[in-house]
């Protein structure tokens, strides 16, 4: 990125850490990539009064992918729109965070077919998922809550690096989740 | 071999030179353009675009501002729901259904369920108090499927404001959904024989006073629009498709009866008692945008008219029965709100494991197995907010349905994009589709 | 592993052996008189199509709906005298079934119509075969059905000859094989939970 990535480890990048972290998550600008149910109850969250996303920072939802910060993916993805996808997370300028709204999003939902990808991380990375066929109102608020959390403490410059090294290392480890033996007894 | 790069500001292929804006400068790509000498672009309004409804790629042959051609693509949110729907219970179906078009997902469950009744031979048996909160239900959805469709149908064409107030009202409708139903939407509330479960108490007050808040909020959000003089100019004469149009493309809803034509499925084939309710069939002679769009302002209103007396109805039969009385059929749905959530009532587990042998026989044989269906093959259709809807079902006497597709108005309508939009404009295009109100979850399933 | 009564070995689990059982399904022929205004579109329809009794092979009427199965080659002439003189102006799009125990028969295509003068429904059904599933096509007739009979296309794999423009529509363009046929695979991937794999619907047990 620019100075933030010469800068040692130290007193001084996590000052431009917090620093960073906290502008950008307060005016985080969601994407518009609404394709199904529950595009309706994120327009809910961005258009009702009562879930006003507006005060958390997500002034408008920008249609462009270059001008926006987040795109939440809403609804089911199908074979024919993934490359769509893939094309619009790439239109996006960094730093950019995806969340994946509703079941069909995180996981293939309940249509589990030859029609839809079973979930949205099979094109791009995922960094928040959320639940729900479709998820509340404010169950997306909560997500979006959450998401800023996380950017508010990512780390930046060499610390990054190292975190990275560290979750790869933890990942490449995983026991995959069929092998977790033990709990069905 | 040449290597296809996706962000080159424009390459060569057998059909001409293809541009792609990646945000270089417009002033060179405005030249590249010229310089190819040909009069006519073609513009992609891909499927992803603020003004397009949804997933829906609208492929524009343009001459300068005029659209000399327009194509849709559509199946970019192709669910195979259809297909999905053969390996699954006859209940289950709902389920399914109700995600088709999200926005009226009460109408898809009832086109189903009308279907899988009329298979059974039971049309007659479905008791009054279902198909009195079938139509209440159905005509609230109606209310917040016009919602959406005027909020947005107004945010395409540059009116913010609209959408705020639209989604208001959607709010009230979805909060006595959620006090009926458990959800906000894809409520898989109606099935087979009936629906899931008794109204609530308190929800008849609520849904009162809900009804006298939207109609004085109705009367406000109309001086929005209606009588503005830039919306009048951006509407009237846009989307032109007179009744000859209509009836050869298979067209109906509001559309239909934007070319004065009063056909409205809920009173020349009346099904689930509509004959006994008292509303008028709302026409425009307009054949345009404008004319639609006050369509689905009046229908608003005839929509509070039939909740209302639904109400009325209600109150008189409180304490029926909400499912059809075949224990083979129905679903043993006494549910009630326990420590864990929904469940079976407490009353009906003790009866099933304690008094009855065969209520535990009929519940362990309708959840595992569920009903058989004698086979043959229906196609039932109702009025949706957007036209037509028609479930054909094929049935092979078992368990699970052989065959489902539903005929999806938003399907037959966007067929007339091109009729409506060739010839004018390019903003003309976007004001023409928000009229026809496509889901694109109906229209791919 | 425990042994059960009856010889039952395993877990005695079981649910879903009876299997997913399909039986052929061929509605027999209906007599007159059919009832209601069905007995009223047959007669129209024989004194407007002398031919009748060639184009239709049978006369379905079932449940309130009455269902005429039309030869393939007469389609399009009986659908115009349909529209024209019978006035059935709109018709309600195609709808393709796969009953794969027809033999010959295999790929049946419904035609639901509409008359709005009349208030009247009935249905066309057309039957192929699946090596040579080609069916004339009815946009001439009724446009509408552009979009409906690129859809039964797409999912059947039903060629409507006379079709201005037969292309997938729902699946992406270079798809391979047509999804809705009974032998086309749901597809779908097994499910992860911890300790355990559940395999997608088409490959389970009671679907099977």
């Amino acid at each position: 990125m620019g100075l933030e990535e010469k800068i040692p480890s130290g007193f001084l990048l996590t000052t431009v850490e917090k620093l960073a972290g906290y502008m950008r998550k307060n005016s985080l600008w969601p994407a518009t990539f609404g394709l199904a149910c529950c595009a309706i109850e994120m327009m809910a969250v961005g258009s009702a009064a009562k879930y006003d996303v507006a005060r958390f920072g997500s002034e408008v939802f920008r249609a462009s992918p270059r001008q926006a910060d987040l795109m939440i993916v809403a609804g089911r993805v199908s074979n024919k729109m993934a490359p769509v996808l893939r094309q619009i997370y790439d239109q996006m300028s960094a730093p950019k965070w995806v969340l994946a709204m509703g079941a069909c999003a995180s996981s293939g939902g309940m249509f589990n077919n030859y029609a839809i990808v079973q979930g949205v991380d099979h094109v791009v990375p995922v960094d928040i998922y959320l639940p729900g066929c479709p998820p509340r109102p404010e169950m997306l608020l909560d997500a979006i809550i959450k998401l800023q959390e996380q950017i508010n403490n990512t780390k930046l410059g060499s610390n990054r690096a190292q975190i990275i090294k560290e979750v790869e290392l933890a990942a490449m480890n995983a026991k995959p989740t069929h092998e977790m033996k033990g709990l069905l007894a | 071999m040449t290597t296809f790069d996706p962000y080159a500001p424009s390459r060569d292929t057998t059909e001409g030179k293809v541009f792609s804006v990646t945000g270089g400068d417009w002033d060179a790509l405005v030249q590249d353009i010229g310089a190819t000498k040909e009069e006519r672009v073609v513009v992609n309004m891909g499927p992803q675009h603020p003004s397009t409804h949804g997933v829906l790629r609208l492929v524009l042959e343009l001459e300068g501002e005029t659209i000399t051609e327009a194509r849709c693509g559509v199946g970019y949110l192709h669910t195979g729901i259809e297909k999905n729907m053969e390996y699954r219970n006859w209940t289950q179906g709902t389920t399914f259904v109700t995600r088709m078009d999200y926005l009226g997902p009460l109408h898809n469950e009832t086109a189903y369920c009308l279907a899988v009744e009329k298979l059974l031979g039971i049309t007659d048996d479905v008791p009054e108090r279902a198909s009195v909160i079938r139509v209440m239900m159905m005509e609230l959805n109606r209310i917040s499927s016009h919602m959406v469709a005027l909020g947005t149908g107004a945010l395409e064409l540059g009116a913010i404001s609209p959408m705020f107030f639209a989604f208001r009202e959607r709010e009230t409708v979805l909060e006595i959904f959620e006090m009926i139903t458990g959800l906000r939407m894809n409520m898989a509330y109606i099935r087979p024989g009936g629906v899931q479960q008794d109204l609530p108490e308190g929800a008849l007050t609520k849904i009162r006073d809900g009804v006298k808040l939207m109609r004085k909020n109705f009367k406000e959000n109309a001086t929005l629009l209606i009588g503005n003089s830039i919306w009048m100019k951006r509407t009237q004469g846009i989307g032109y498709l007179d009744l000859a149009g209509c009836t050869t493309l298979g067209i109906t809803g509001p559309v239909l009866r934007s070319t004065g034509m009063p056909w409205d499925l809920r009173k020349v084939q009346p099904y689930c008692g509509y004959e006994n309710y008292n509303f008028d069939v709302v026409t425009a002679d307009t054949c345009d945008v404008y004319g639609r769009f006050l369509i689905r302002m009046n229908e608003l209103e005839q929509s509070l008219r039939i909740i209302e007396q639904c109400v009325n109805k209600l109150e008189k039969l409180e304490g029926a029965p909400v499912m059809v009385a075949d224990k083979k059929i129905a679903w043993p749905a006494q549910l009630a709100l326990g420590g864990d959530g929904l469940g079976n009532s407490l009353d009906h587990i003790r009866q099933i494991m304690g008094t009855s042998m065969e209520s535990l026989i009929h519940h362990f044989k309708l959840v595992t197995e569920g009903f058989h269906v004698p086979a043959g093959q229906v196609y039932v259709a109702i009025e949706s907010p957007r036209g037509e809807l028609g479930a054909s079902v094929v049935s092979d006497g078992g368990t699970r349905p052989y065959r489902v597709h539903f005929r999806e108005p938003s399907f037959n309508n966007l067929q007339a994009t091109a009729a409506m939009s060739e010839g004018g404009m390019v903003a003309d295009i976007i004001g023409a589709v928000a009229s026809i109100d496509p889901v694109m979850g109906g229209v791919d399933r | 592993m425990t042994d059960g009564m009856f010889g039952a070995k395993g877990t005695g689990d079981t649910s879903g052996y009876g299997g997913l059982v399909r039986k052929a399904s061929t509605a027999g022929s209906s007599e007159r008189p059919y009832g209601s205004y069905f007995d009223d579109v047959a007669d129209d329809l024989e004194r407007a199509y002398p031919e009748f009794s060639d184009a239709i092979e049978r006369v379905v009427v079932d449940r309130g709906e009455i269902t005429l199965h039309i030869k393939r080659e007469k389609l399009v002439e009986v659908a115009l005298i349909l529209r024209d003189k019978l006035k059935f102006e709109m018709c309600m799009g195609v709808n393709g079934v796969h009953y794969p125990e027809q033999t010959g028969r295999e790929l049946h295509a419904v035609y639901p119509l509409l008359s709005m003068t009349k208030n009247q429904r009935i249905r066309l059904e057309v039957s192929v075969a699946d090596g040579d599933a080609h069916i004339p096509s009815l946009v001439e007739v009724w446009a509408g059905n552009n979009w409906h009979e690129r859809e039964t296309f797409d999912m059947f794999g039903i060629i409507f000859d006379g079709h201005p423009g037969l292309t997938r529509i729902l699946m992406p363009d270079d798809w391979e094989g047509h999804p809705q046929r009974k032998d086309y695979a749901l597809g779908g991937i097994a499910v992860e939970y911890k300790g355990a794999t559940t395999p997608p619907p088409s490959e389970r047990r009671s679907y099977k």
